[in-house]
């Protein structure tokens, strides 16, 4: 017994230096100045801690646009997206018709694409269309592509809830609209929130149709800018920098798992495992 | 409420989960609202994926550069022999696929210990599930440049806590020959989804029964029998789709390898093939015809993983 939880706490201190060494880093570097990186400097905390990096880019109006254009391509993307998947799901969940089955693969083989696969003709179309280098541009494929996962998690959401409640409350004297709003949307209401985040998360994170359907600050988000955040010398890339922008974009990213942790996980293992 | 209304809520109450008469009237209006309600999702999902393959399907027929479009001509499979015979295609795919096998393999043991450690933890459980969670959430170009960071010759730390293991020396560059450039790839693309992987082992884990694990601990099976005969078979929905999902997306690896290598020393992979043709050197005749490539190879990879593993997705997830 006193074997199992030595084990048991050794790996606990294992995942917790795997998960969170690598973002101490870079949280690190990001207060070292950039004399120090040009110079080369392998130790772990920087000799002089400065916060000269978090003026810089927060200074960068290349950075501070794509900051911009990020947030509201993902917001936009997320609303959209949960809105479609919700309808959606509702009507896998809770009514029989003709393929649904067939809705479900569709999501599921999207969810396998490679995206890669669509950057030629979509680069092609938008192009056609107008839609290269704009907002749009990147919010109708990130839709498309997180519908898939929105669909599956609140699928598997909605139909644990108790439909009959609301006719239950129906019954009892409410009209259809009260019985829907107070009692299944409540119920309901965590599950969409939780696909919410999930979509968020890919579309923050998206990077190849970022770069592939964009050319300017005027719709590029911040993982494509980062990746052309080379500075002045190609061969010595400004560490500090890159490390600050680094943190800048992971702020939110850890605000929400600090904040909402318990409902991802949920989400993240309800639509793929759940029985 | 009374027992009288309870009985009438469950007949009027929607049968969900059987299939019911298309006969009836409300089984059509059902039928017409379901279809309506699914509508835009299908449409906007067909828009970004169906059509645009389309399309790619016939461009990969012409030979076809952006830069000249007038020159456009019918050259038929011709795009496919010319890829199929180029050892560029091959040894991009060979990296793709090496990629793809080590890290979902060490994912898998990594992803499953951690598994079996939260699973069994009892305390600072939310502490846990937050750190796990972040680098699921940080994205993909940070993670690349966190680990490129990581190796630098000048500003890691690999190199001076690491001396000591025989392959590392206070000098070794990591981005200066093809097996280290792969090795710190794949580190990064590892670190990064591990924590999905064991999140997704972690709920099969949980829906072992407590009492078959008891009932062979009492019959004297080992900890390693208990582990091969009850709980690895017993988690093969769970274990499948993570080996799915997780390989599907290896497989289309892109961001580390655009960050930390720019494909040097070898290490381009399927992706950043199809990217370069399309996106850099505008040839979309033949991007198009190694994307198709590309989306086919996802195709079978998916077919031979799901038979692989005998489950039905539907069945597993109670569907059907």
């Amino acid at each position: 017994m006193r074997r199992n939880v030595l084990g048991t706490w050794s790996g606990f201190v294992l995942i917790m230096v795997w998960c969170l060494l690598p973002v101490a880093f870079i949280v690190s570097l990001s207060f070292k100045s950039a004399d120090e990186t040009t110079a080369g400097s392998p130790q772990f905390f920087p000799n002089e801690w400065t916060i000269q990096n978090y003026k810089d880019i927060l200074d960068n109006p290349d950075f501070t646009r794509a900051l911009l254009n990020s947030a509201g391509i993902a917001l936009t993307a997320t609303v959209l997206s949960v809105v479609l998947a919700t309808l959606a799901a509702y009507a896998i969940a809770r009514l029989e018709f003709r393929g649904k089955r067939a809705v479900l693969s569709l999501a599921l083989a999207i969810a396998m694409f490679p995206v890669v696969s669509l950057v030629g003709p979509l680069f092609d179309m938008w192009r056609t269309f107008g839609l290269f280098n704009t907002w749009p541009g990147l919010v109708v494929p990130y839709m498309s592509f997180t519908l898939p996962l929105s669909i599956w998690t609140l699928s598997a959401f909605f139909r644990e809830i108790p439909w009959e409640m609301e006719q239950a409350a129906q019954v009892d004297g409410a009209t259809a609209w009260q019985a829907f709003r107070k009692v299944i949307v409540p119920l309901a209401a965590p599950g969409v929130f939780t696909a919410a985040i999930l979509t968020f998360f890919f579309a923050w994170n998206e990077f190849v149709l970022a770069i592939s359907l964009t050319s300017t600050t005027a719709s590029r988000t911040v993982p494509a800018q980062m990746s052309y955040f080379v500075g002045a010398d190609p061969f010595n890339p400004p560490y500090s920098q890159l490390a600050t922008a680094s943190v800048v974009v992971t702020v939110p990213v850890v605000i929400i798992v600090l904040l909402f942790q318990r409902k991802i996980v949920a989400g993240l293992t309800s639509g793929a495992v759940k029985g | 409420m009374s027992a009288t209304a309870r009985e009438e809520v469950r007949k009027t109450a929607p049968k969900t989960g059987q299939r019911s008469g298309p006969a009836t009237e409300r089984g059509a209006a059902e039928e017409r609202l379901g279809r309506r309600l699914v509508l835009p999702a299908v449409a906007i999902m067909l828009l970004v994926t169906a059509w645009p393959m389309l399309r790619a399907l016939y461009l990969s027929l012409f030979r076809y550069r952006l830069t000249t479009p007038d020159d456009r001509s019918f050259v038929f499979l011709g795009n496919y022999g010319t890829i199929l015979s180029d050892p560029l295609f091959w040894r991009d795919t060979w990296n793709t696929v090496l990629i793809m096998v080590v890290t979902v393999g060490v994912e898998l043991v990594v992803g499953f210990a951690f598994a079996m450690v939260m699973h069994r933890i009892i305390f600072a459980r939310g502490l846990m599930r937050t750190s796990i969670l972040i680098p699921y959430g940080i994205i993909t170009v940070v993670s690349a440049f966190a680990w490129q960071f990581t190796f630098s010759i000048n500003n890691g730390y690999i190199n001076s806590w690491f001396d000591w293991l025989p392959f590392i020396d206070p000098d070794t560059n990591w981005f200066g020959d093809h097996w280290h450039a792969m090795t710190a790839i794949m580190v990064s693309e590892i670190w990064k989804t591990t924590p999905f992987m064991s999140l997704l082992l972690l709920a099969g884990l949980s829906q072992v029964s407590e009492d078959m694990l008891e009932a062979a601990k009492v019959d004297g099976a080992t900890w390693w029998q208990r582990l091969w005969k009850v709980i690895l078979p017993n988690m093969r929905a769970a274990i499948m789709v993570a080996v799915l999902f997780r390989a599907l997306d290896a497989f289309r690896i892109f961001d580390n390898i655009f960050v930390m290598t720019r494909g040097a020393q070898n290490t381009e992979s399927s992706s950043f093939l199809t990217y370069r043709q399309v996106i850099e050197q505008m040839q979309l005749g033949m991007g198009s015809a190694l994307s198709v490539l590309l989306f086919l190879t996802v195709l079978l990879l998916a077919y031979l993983i799901v038979k692989a593993f005998k489950v039905d997705l539907a069945q597993a997830r109670g569907e059907v």
